[in-house]
């Protein structure tokens, strides 16, 4: 019970904060089973590399940011597409092919870039977002913005972190290193190929403060993500969280994931991050009707969105005026 | 021509970077030593005390980490300005470049373009060995969306450097380290060059040279040797490798009908040969003759003797030209 108005009304926007990040959780999870459908039917072409289990580490690191905050994504970049706010349909039309995806299916699933969204870049190359981050923090320092590279376990072990960890630790710039371990590079355990397997201990070698947080818990990251801005919008340089996460399917779409042990998908399945954030909203007191409405809404959207992606036209060879040059 | 106009091309590269610095406050410049120490080669000192180091700073030696920076500031509004030592590091460097700010513009469907420019020092005769002598140009002509520029003169250099740094896509600029120390008429004030215009360096009837950066003098020379036993080379500074002025190099071949093009590096997969062929497919009935001066396909060599062997030079160029054409020996 709220002691005061302003405590109830602080009370229901804190929550309404909440329902609507649960939501575009949803979102995103509704958006990779669909584009998993559309790959098997032969829209989504070439290879694609779902977000489905890793959604709070994407949702919970956006919900610390302004719109005007810079983020560069992975190859596994649809979740961290739409939690910066780039229009499902505008996505899945990038996915499918068709001239009114986000790049003018010029990029494909790997490749996109919503720069009206802040999203400089999802990076093909392992540890390429560290790069681009880096460069937009230099921007980011001097608008009073900060800038995000997510990255998975696989890419701590590139040259992109260990050279733009550093740079970014001497110039004290405002990034935030965000990466999502889940558990696998590829088809190979992060134990087998990552040295000490402690990530935060190697931003910590360069003096940067970080923390490992339970990726699947939406407020957990959104915490570590929130002390991690107020420090970089503050002067007080990058920070690296390590968001303990995992990938529902395999690695790309060839890939079956056959080298999970046995039980470990299922014990991960319990601590779906949808899941947790579902039990958590109806614990602090949201109804079930309010949670089933959002959750038919977002079924609703992504329907709606894949519908008009799939009525959309191919990009026309014929009529491409493409330079590669500007100017 | 008074010694007051004679501008060094180290020179030319600094005041460059200085105007530019000076005219757009999104303009940015660092690398390794380049600021407080003023550059391995001198090209750049004094930027760091003019404009400070929000503008101008040292940076780790992290070729990688330097080149996504460049990407990452370049597309959230500021134009970058960094600096590779020799351009043998770019190899470093090189996923960023060809995998982030050379496919940008394409593949956002044209939301941003990537003004940056990388500048390097490159080439042979320093002594510096097989990895600090090479041009990198050639690893990276084959990837759209780059434009790769390569003065052969101070003027040329400030004029190059500065439409560089205004132009709105990533450009590769060389610098050729046997020019730092050449001297030349000072550009008119505020001179921008056209990138992608190759220029006339010397008008001729009898044969067109085609060279870039260094080459370039290297070929004025030869021609003025050529002129004594009675050709007239004709003399083109491509200026750029990509993109490439076919245009000018054809009008040439039809007023000489021979081509040379003088490449300081392999000629597999260099640009001479690449220009070479696209001569051929739209001018061969312009064409008594082609051919390549170029280096061995061999690492450059470090001793001496060697490495001026294998450095293409006047004297070389103007002898293969005897042998090819029969011009008589003097």
């Amino acid at each position: 019970m709220g002691s005061s108005k302003t405590g109830t009304s602080e009370g229901t926007e804190r929550q309404a904060r909440y329902i609507d990040a649960y939501a575009r959780m949803l979102l995103i999870r509704a958006f990779e089973t669909a584009i998993h459908r559309l790959f098997l039917r032969g829209e989504v072409h070439g290879t694609t590399h779902l977000y489905a289990g890793q959604e709070a580490s994407a949702v919970g690191v956006c919900l610390a940011l302004e719109p005007d905050d810079y983020v560069a994504g992975t190859y596994r970049g649809h979740g961290h597409a739409l939690a910066k706010g780039t229009s499902p349909v505008a996505l899945a039309a990038e996915m499918l092919g068709r001239a009114t995806g986000v790049c003018g299916g010029r990029a494909g699933s790997m490749n996109v870039i919503d720069l009206e969204h802040g999203l400089i870049g999802c990076f093909g190359i392992v540890g390429g977002s560290i790069g681009a981050a880096l460069g937009a923090a230099l921007s980011a320092k001097r608008q009073g913005r900060v800038a995000v590279a997510f990255f998975g376990d696989g890419a701590t072990n590139q040259g992109y972190f260990h050279e733009c960890l550093n740079m970014a630790a001497v110039e004290a710039l405002p990034a935030i290193f965000v990466c999502e371990n889940n558990l696998y590079g590829e088809f190979t355990p992060m134990s087998a190929v990552t040295a000490g397997g402690d990530i935060p201990a190697r931003a910590s070698a360069y003096d940067i403060p970080a923390q490992s947080v339970d990726g699947n818990d939406l407020w957990a990251v959104e915490a570590a993500a929130r002390e991690a801005v107020d420090r970089a919008r503050s002067g007080g340089g990058p920070t690296l969280i390590e968001s303990r996460t995992y990938r529902h399917y395999g690695h790309s779409k060839s890939d079956p994931g056959a080298y999970r042990a046995d039980g470990e998908l299922e014990s991960w399945l319990e601590r779906d991050p949808l899941r947790l954030a579902r039990e958590r909203l109806l614990a602090e007191g949201v109804s079930e009707e309010i949670l089933a409405t959002v959750e038919a809404t977002v079924e609703e959207e992504i329907g709606a969105a894949v519908d008009e992606a799939l009525a959309a036209p191919y990009p026309d060879p014929g009529l491409e005026q493409a330079s590669e040059f500007r100017g | 021509m008074s010694a007051s106009d004679q501008l060094e091309f180290r020179v030319a590269i600094r005041d460059a970077l200085a105007e530019e610095l000076e005219r757009d406050p999104s303009v940015i410049f660092f690398g390794e030593d380049i600021a407080a120490a003023g550059g391995v080669f001198k090209a750049t000192p004094d930027l760091f005390e003019r404009f400070g180091r929000e503008r101008v700073f040292d940076t780790p030696i992290s070729e990688l980490a330097l080149a996504g920076a460049a990407f990452g500031a370049a597309v959230t509004g500021l134009r970058p300005v960094f600096e590779v030592m020799f351009g043998d590091f770019m190899g470093l460097a090189m996923d960023s470049l060809v995998n982030q700010s050379a496919k940008f513009w394409y593949i956002s469907g044209e939301q941003h373009s990537v003004p940056l420019v990388v500048r390097s020092a490159v080439g042979g005769g320093g002594r510096f060995g097989a990895i600090h002598s090479q041009i990198h140009g050639t690893w990276f002509q084959g990837v759209p969306g780059l434009k790769i520029v390569c003065p052969s003169s101070p003027a040329e250099a400030k004029g190059l450097l500065k439409a560089s740094i205004r132009d709105d896509n990533p450009v590769i600029f060389l610098e050729h380290k046997r020019l730092y120390s050449v001297k030349g008429p000072a550009p008119p004030a505020d001179e921008v060059l056209p990138l992608g215009q190759a220029r006339l360096a010397r008008a001729g009837e009898d044969l067109t040279i085609v060279a870039l950066g260094k080459g370039v003098a290297d070929a004025l020379a030869a021609a003025d040797a050529l002129a004594e036993a009675g050709l007239s080379a004709e003399v083109v500074d491509l200026r750029t490798i990509r993109p490439l002025d076919l245009d000018t190099v054809l009008d040439s071949v039809s007023r000489t009908q021979r081509l040379l093009v003088v490449e300081e590096g392999p000629r597999t997969g260099g640009w001479s040969t690449g220009l070479l062929g696209q001569v051929t497919e739209r001018g061969l009935h312009d064409l008594d003759d082609a051919w390549i001066v170029a280096t061995d396909e061999t690492p450059v060599p470090y001793s001496p003797t060697l490495e001026d062997a294998f450095m293409p030079d006047a004297a070389a160029i103007t002898a293969s030209v005897r042998s090819r054409l029969g011009v008589g020996v003097a």
